[in-house]
């Protein structure tokens, strides 16, 4: 009990005291993590209306294989991705493996599932009641689309809030992928939040261990925060 | 009229949500030039290594510094356990390799991956217990006390605790259950035998908490006692077969189009006298005692125990010799290797 009491005491202190290093992880979370999001969110919006909106075949298969995906186990991802971006892999030459980019690819590629399931599942909740609606007052069908979408937004937004969260969140992706590089004064560094904290647990330095992972709990409670504020001033 | 209207809407949204999209992809395509950029401005060499260096800080806050600020160099290190190290360096993903275990070293070089070896530090493995020394080894040699612990472990009296990873101190491990007349792989599915799987310092913490004995190596030992996370005191800490060799070994160009020349200069740098001596003064304020010691001014005085320990534990047969890099491992190296006769 003294251990965590400690941990946590001293956690703070070095939140307050703006650690330049722990800004830096931070920051790094939230940029790598961002950027992973909206690689998810620029192909998984259109996909995601597609399987929502239209009907073809296989439509099934296609949200079950989506659905399927939404819980893949980090670290197998992590291991897939290594052993693709590794320089004797196939995409080795893309330069990939360790680097910030590198992670965001490989949580992009994580989150894309969440993104998808959760537009296509909102969309097609609304869609029958408002798109009956729309074409009954004489709406096209692309109006009708347009409608739909807008009537989603709640859902598209969380779709986007729950892929940050998970990709924030992840550890087999950053470690394996990452390798948890960090030279001082280097832009070419890859320590993010939940490395650094496996890092520093093994290390047995405890209360940054906790410092760190007081600041990622307030980045995923921050982000689902705000995403609330938006969602009730919209609807 | 109102329905012209709402049609004009609607294609706007259409077209908003396009060049929002676009957009978006825009600024990942200008996220990714730009880092790829600082890529290729920066010289970068990745060295796999093992947790025993990388978790007492040495490598990233000594080592990649001091080395930057000498050669402009950056040192990028992928802790990994040796085994995986090595594995990592097989894929092509590192330019040299940071590692403590001979016998894998060797294959490495033979299978075609690796040149030029160097030892660039020593220092001791432990075998650290509970405080009331069950087993009563304390002091012993290390082969009689490991003797003693697998007696009193099949008696149920005491535990040991074995990191089973493949690292470096896992194949130390190993060689000494070998030298006390034990197989590896039949003792280490017995009850008294408990595999962690992980690294040193999640393996000290789980023999603190079961009050068992272990092997570890003394950096992490050390960062773990002062920090008063484990309850485990040093039982065994003298004995030739103790001795821990760290070597750097250069990814072989031949095999790979990677940074030779940057990685030779980190190995040239390493046995420098201002890398030995960073090597050397590693946390001797925090600790007390360093952590690593130098080797380079042993191995030319060629004399003493430590010497002796380092020649038979550390150095590779070679045409009647023994050296640190046999010469058919050796390329266009501009630096000197130790050699030692029979």
């Amino acid at each position: 009990m003294g251990l965590i009491i400690q941990g946590v005491l001293g956690a703070f202190h070095l939140i307050f005291s703006g650690n330049p290093d722990i800004i830096e992880i931070s920051l790094r979370s939230v940029k790598v993590s961002g950027i992973a999001t909206l690689i998810a969110f620029v192909f998984g919006l259109p996909i995601g209306l597609v399987i929502g909106l239209y009907d073809f075949k296989g439509k099934h298969i296609v949200r079950g294989l989506f659905n399927g995906l939404l819980g893949i186990p980090t670290v197998v991802l992590g291991l897939i991705l290594y052993l693709i971006l590794v320089p004797l892999g196939p995409f080795g030459s893309l330069k990939l493996i360790y680097t910030e980019m590198g992670i965001s690819l490989g949580q992009a590629i994580l989150v894309l599932p969440i993104v998808i399931s959760l537009v296509a599942g909102s969309v097609s909740l609304i869609r029958s009641e408002i798109r009956e609606l729309a074409i009954t007052l004489g709406a096209g069908e692309l109006e009708a689309s347009i409608a739909v979408i807008r009537e989603a937004i709640g859902g598209v937004i969380l779709s986007i809030v729950a892929a940050f969260n998970r990709a924030v969140a992840e550890l087999g992706v950053a470690l394996m992928i990452g390798g948890n590089i960090f030279v001082k004064g280097s832009a070419l560094n890859t320590r993010v939040l939940t490395t650094s904290i496996q890092m520093y647990t093994a290390r047995g330095e405890i209360d940054l261990a906790i410092a760190l992972g007081v600041i990622l709990l307030f980045i995923v409670f921050g982000v689902s925060m705000i995403s609330n504020v938006i969602q009730s001033r919209l609807t | 009229m109102d329905g012209l209207a709402r049609d004009s809407r609607g294609i706007s949204s259409a077209t908003l949500l396009l060049v929002v999209i676009i957009v978006l992809m825009g600024i990942v395509g200008v996220v990714w030039y730009y880092q790829a950029q600082i890529q290729a401005g920066q010289r970068v060499v990745t060295i796999s290594t093992t947790t025993s260096l990388y978790d007492t800080g040495l490598l990233e806050t000594a080592i990649a510094p001091a080395f930057k600020e000498r050669t402009g160099i950056e040192l990028h290190f992928i802790p990994k356990g040796t085994g995986a190290a090595i594995q990592d360096a097989k894929n092509g993903a590192a330019d040299a390799i940071l590692v403590h275990a001979r016998s894998k070293e060797l294959k490495f070089m033979e299978e075609g991956y690796g040149v030029n070896r160097k030892i660039v530090a020593y220092n001791f493995f432990v075998i650290v217990g509970p405080q009331d020394d069950p087993a009563g080894i304390q002091g012993m040699d290390p082969i009689g006390a490991l003797q003693r612990i697998a007696e009193y472990g099949q008696q149920g009296k005491v535990i040991w605790v074995s990191r089973d990873d493949g690292s470096g101190t896992n194949t130390k491990e190993i060689n000494l259950w070998k030298a006390a007349g034990f197989n590896y792989e039949d003792i280490k599915n017995e009850p008294w035998f408990r595999n962690t799987g992980a690294g040193m310092g999640q393996t000290l913490n789980y023999a603190s908490n079961q009050r068992a004995y272990t092997l570890s190596d003394t950096g992490t030992y050390l960062k773990f006692k002062k920090d008063g996370l484990i309850d485990l005191v040093t039982v065994v800490d003298k004995g030739e077969e103790l001795i821990n060799i760290y070597a750097i070994i250069i990814v072989n160009p031949e095999k790979y189009n990677k940074d030779f020349e940057g990685a030779m200069e980190l190995e040239k740098w390493l046995v420098s006298e201002e890398g030995q001596k960073i090597i050397g003064d590693y946390g001797k304020d925090t600790y007390g005692v360093p952590l690593y010691f130098p080797v380079v001014k042993v191995l030319e005085q060629k004399d003493g125990d430590i010497y002796n320990w380092i020649v038979k534990y550390g150095f590779i047969e070679d045409n009647g010799k023994l050296t640190e890099s046999p010469q058919k491992f050796r390329y266009k190296a501009d630096i000197s290797f130790f050699e030692e006769e029979k």
